[in-house]
């Protein structure tokens, strides 16, 4: 969380890396020089500036753990006709430089030492923010009981998916849940189908634990899912979600 | 300000639309919903509106009584600090001098008021940027009750501030005797936000 009164400035950063993660959706990790720690499900505005001084400003997740230097990831999911993502996916390299301000958000966030367990719940690039609480645990040899169950259109929607399969390996307790809306590879052993109350209670960690659920997705998966979790008896003040609207760009 | 190699954006029309959006906004034609947990779901025959000072109950409506009062249609801009912006949408609700005016108050007790909603969010708002017709709790979308996920049955409606401060689901509008921060604003957010200077994020000038 930031301190009470100190502006947050924007920061210059220098994009070092830039990962392809699916065939809409991109990393890019850039240094910013006076960068602060996050904690994980906070996010970051980037400002992009035009040559005659047009601005365009964005929200995006932070994806990279906390505890990593001045270095801020974000991952970045083609919006049609967007004016960012469009260019930070097509057009920006490693070496060119970028603005940004953070971190912001205080409510969205789990750190390790909270404790759980957690119900992650991820609608598409809602992952974001979720990975990067999965990957502060993993960096923290944090063994809280976590389910992460996530909806994705195909496979090939997927994000992240060999780092969830190495991080589910591990055996630490984190249980991964893939569900496919619009198809069934061969050979798919996940669920398949809109997340819906029979799969969270497949799925779910026992409501007599107490556990902190966190959602994130398009509007319409939150809603669906936060509804879901309330009439299946999760306790709502421990039920945080994040959404972003079909115009996506935002968190 | 650093210019990014590459970037030109893609700038909307010249002229009157782009003044009026706020710096560091883009106009969306969706309406996004952004919310910190589950949608309460309130049932209009559950719903009151209670307006109080302290311990002191300045007056409350039911949901009857409260359509009852004087209805009052805007159309306006709102901008969210997630960046979005959205022109022209149309309200229908009570203001806020209304309201007071059905309580019999004729001066405001505080210079402040918490707004406190169904599912426990809170803001704050200073009393001169709820009165003279600035805000209402609005109960109508496009002509249409407000559905639950964007704050129905009622909600507030501050155009003129970043739209976290237009709390859904209120019920409860309390006078404070200090600026007292709610959800958002003690969680790293602007106590007064203000979309015109750019007034997102705690220690914005």
């Amino acid at each position: 969380m930031i301190e009470a009164g100190r502006r947050l400035e924007w920061l210059n950063a220098r994009v070092i890396e830039v990962r392809v993660e699916n065939f809409q959706v991109k990393t890019i990790v850039s240094e910013a020089s006076g960068w602060t720690d996050h904690a994980a499900g906070q996010h970051v505005d980037i400002r992009l500036t035009a040559p005659d001084g047009y601005q365009a400003q964005r929200s995006y997740s932070i994806a990279n753990a906390p505890g990593d230097g001045q270095r801020v990831g974000i991952t970045v999911q083609r919006v049609d006709n967007g004016e960012v993502s469009p260019f930070l996916l097509d057009e920006l390299r490693v070496g060119d430089t970028i603005e940004l301000r953070g971190p912001i958000g205080g409510y969205f966030t789990w750190e390790p030492g909270d404790g759980g367990p957690l119900l992650l719940l991820a609608g598409g690039s809602g992952v974001v923010p979720l990975m990067c609480m999965l990957r502060a645990r993993a960096k923290a040899g944090d063994l809280t009981p976590v389910t992460l169950l996530y909806s994705s259109r195909s496979d090939r929607h997927i994000i992240y998916r060999e780092e969830l399969d190495r991080l589910a390996a591990a055996g630490d307790g984190f249980t991964l849940v893939h569900t496919l809306t619009h198809e069934r590879p061969e050979r798919w052993i996940g669920e398949t189908g809109l997340i819906d109350r029979p799969m969270l209670e497949r799925h779910g960690p026992d409501r007599g634990a107490n556990p902190q659920s966190f959602v994130c997705g398009p509007t319409p998966f939150v809603e669906a899912i936060a509804n879901h979790l309330v009439a299946l008896g999760y306790p709502g003040d421990r039920i945080k979600t994040e959404r972003f609207g079909p115009s996506g760009d935002v968190k | 300000m650093a210019v990014t190699r590459g970037f030109t954006g893609r700038r909307r029309g010249e002229g009157e639309a782009q003044d009026r959006v706020p710096p560091g906004q883009f106009v969306t034609s969706d309406f996004p919903v952004l919310t910190a947990g589950p949608t309460p779901q309130t049932a209009v025959a559950d719903w009151s509106l209670a307006l109080q000072h302290g311990g002191k109950l300045l007056g409350k409506w039911s949901w009857d009584a409260f359509n009852a009062l004087p209805q009052t249609e805007v159309s306006v801009d709102i901008h969210c600090v997630t960046k979005w912006s959205k022109l022209d949408t149309r309200w229908r609700g009570v203001t806020f001098d209304d309201l007071m005016g059905a309580a019999g108050i004729e001066k405001p007790p505080t210079k402040f008021v918490m707004a406190h909603c169904d599912g426990g969010y809170t803001t704050n708002l200073p009393v001169a940027d709820l009165s003279s017709g600035k805000a209402m709790i609005a109960t109508h979308y496009d002509g249409l009750p407000i559905p639950a996920a964007h704050g129905g049955p009622a909600r507030l409606l501050v155009p003129h501030l970043y739209f976290w401060k237009s709390a859904k689901w209120v019920r409860r509008l309390s006078f404070q005797d200090s600026d007292r921060p709610g959800f958002w604003e003690s969680l790293g957010y602007h106590i007064y936000g203000d979309p015109w200077r750019e007034q997102r994020y705690d220690g914005d000038p």
